[in-house]
């Protein structure tokens, strides 16, 4: 095995394991939000797509780079834009004092 | 390491870090939304570097540049409006629509890479394995995700969708991706090995998903957005890029425990949900164990649920999936107002499962001006059954069936509202159909209990004018 292999494995492999660990013990209520976050994040793709553009020199592969362009960049763009207008309405300003229940915050 | 490639390394290495920060933050309501910019910010970090690093390298032609532009703008120009415009209760096929191009981006940079690189020569084992598991799990999440998006819009059948040969076809599919597999790895200079992987996927997700009902379906996206994070990071091994690798491994461990809780909250196996399709049995839910038919039920009128409320200290209202079906919310955060004003202590109870996924219910109220704190989850709202006065349940069903509590039926275990606990219980339904378990639901024909059949969205506006009536 090649050391840059196993480099990649080695931080592939610690990566899955950060994953599981940070995101243990969701509170439901942000579950939807998480799911569309971390749907933003794959669209790191994106840098995929630059690097393959790069390399394109005919127009088989045009094609191909102008597809997965425009598939990461769905992807990222609604992927963060969507999450953010879901979280912002959590963090909206209260128009209405609440004077019961201060103590049920989490 | 040049010195361009030092500071690209580390560039990345910080952008994967926002992504695991940001992902941490996002576990709480108030860091949320500050945990998603940290994550869109690692992501910007990352793409000003790879422009960087292109510009440098200069062997991109200006076809590249135009094809790379061209594709990212349509794409961010699509992706905004369609995320900007979509209403809340339309969120979860969004979702699974940006997964599926996810999916299809890393696909598509597997297929480059096989074709430009490696037709005519020999292939490494470090290549051509990442190279055909990006294609192989790209083109699966791409058609899955594309269907469940389908389903969960409507526009294909939510029921689950079978015919006589499926499971055949599906047996047909795996054979045929391990054929090209080692077919792809063994023999690299042809396309056809390719053609064949990618087909055989593409199809294996259809067949996988389309037999999954609709109430499953957000379980199912979940885990695609898993195996899509999965298709990514090996995308990362192929273009030797490590910000992929640990983006991708990230988003495929934290969606499978995502995918875990959301089954758990719904009382589901993640197993049985997929096998729900090419299992053995049909996907039959429906054991009957339990309930007859309810006879004794109270039916009840606008007017008088509108004297109830008006009169009572304490009212908990349970939204389900009925109230987002309706598109009720606004009449139900009209009526909770309403009743707030005149000093009446108004909660919402919400079953993890409540809506079309884990989660969505808080969406939807908050979509609404909800404020967080009247949002009750389980174990809180339960504690508070005791002393509610009037309990509105709109639209659910199953998470308040108190047969959940007793052995051998299809909701056995599964957490529930402790509704039947409080003083008085109206329900707003349809009709006295079972809901997606197919369990009777003998919260219905209890002592406190009356029945209010209507459209959710109509029985709200009738009972507001009641309410009003009361009021004043």
């Amino acid at each position: 095995m090649s050391q840059e292999l196993y480099t990649n494995l080695a931080i592939f492999v610690l990566s899955l394991l950060v994953g599981f660990e940070v995101m243990s013990k969701i509170p439901s209520t942000l579950q939807t939000p998480m799911m569309s976050g971390a749907n933003a994040i794959h669209g790191v793709v994106v840098v995929g797509a630059f690097v393959i553009a790069a390399e394109a020199d005919n127009w088989y592969f045009y094609l191909l780079a102008f597809l997965a362009a425009f598939f990461a960049a769905v992807n990222v763009a609604g992927g963060y834009t969507v999450t953010d207008r879901m979280l912002g309405m959590f963090n909206r300003p209260k128009k209405q004092p609440n004077p019961s229940d201060k103590g049920g915050d989490k | 390491m040049s010195m361009l490639k030092t500071i690209a390394s580390l560039i990345y290495l910080l952008s994967a870090v926002c992504y695991v920060m940001g992902v941490h933050m996002m576990r709480s309501p108030k860091t949320a939304r500050n945990g998603n910019l940290l994550s869109g910010l690692g992501m910007a970090m990352a793409v000003v570097m790879i422009l960087i690093e292109i510009v440098a390298k200069g062997q991109i032609t200006l076809i590249g540049w135009g094809v790379l532009f061209a594709g990212l703008l349509i794409g961010i120009l699509y992706g905004v409006i369609k995320a900007r415009k979509v209403p809340m209760t339309d969120v979860p096929q969004l979702v699974s629509l940006f997964n599926a191009v996810g999916g299809g981006a890393a696909a598509t940079i597997g297929i480059f890479d096989y074709t430009h690189e490696a037709l005519g020569t020999s292939l490494s084992l470090a290549f051509s394995i990442p190279v055909l598991l990006d294609i192989i799990i790209g083109g699966i999440t791409f058609s899955g995700s594309l269907i469940a998006t389908g389903k969960l819009s409507g526009h294909v059948a939510g029921k689950p969708i079978s015919f006589p040969g499926d499971k055949l076809i599906n047996g047909i599919a795996v054979l045929a991706i391990i054929v090209a597999g080692i077919w792809m790895i063994g023999f690299p200079s042809a396309y056809w090995p390719m053609i064949l992987a990618l087909a055989a996927s593409l199809i294996f997700g259809l067949l996988m998903t389309l037999p999954i009902g609709g109430a499953d379906m957000p379980v199912v996206v979940s885990l695609l957005n898993a195996f899509t994070g999965l298709a990514v990071a090996f995308a990362g091994f192929v273009i030797d890029n490590q910000v992929l690798i640990i983006a991708g491994a990230l988003v495929g461990a934290a969606g499978t425990i995502l995918t875990l809780q959301m089954a758990e909250a719904m009382n589901r196996s993640v197993a049985n949900i997929i096998a729900g399709g090419f299992g053995s049995g049909d996907s039959d839910t429906s054991t009957g164990a339990g309930a007859e038919v309810p006879t004794n039920i109270k039916k009840t009128t606008p007017d008088d649920v509108g004297m109830q409320l008006a009169y009572a200290h304490n009212v908990m209202i349970v939204p389900g999936y009925g109230l987002a079906a309706a598109q009720a919310q606004h009449e139900v955060a009209e009526l909770a107002k309403l009743l707030t004003d005149a000093g009446i202590n108004v909660n919402y109870a919400i079953h993890p499962v409540a809506g079309r996924m884990p989660g969505h219910m808080n969406v939807l109220l908050a979509d609404v001006n909800v404020p967080y704190d009247q949002m009750k989850q389980l174990d809180e709202a339960n504690s508070m059954f005791e002393n509610t006065d009037v309990s509105l349940v709109i639209g659910a069903n199953d998470v308040t069936n108190p047969l959940a509590r007793e052995k051998g039926n299809a909701i056995s275990g599964m957490p529930i509202l402790d509704v039947d606990k409080s003083k008085s219980v109206v329900v707003i339904k349809r009709s006295m159909s079972t809901g997606y378990a197919g369990v009777q639901n003998p919260l219905f024909s209890e002592d406190q209990t009356s029945m209010m059949f209507s459209d959710a969205k109509k029985g709200l506006q009738e009972i507001i004018a009641a309410t009003k009536g009361y009021l004043d």
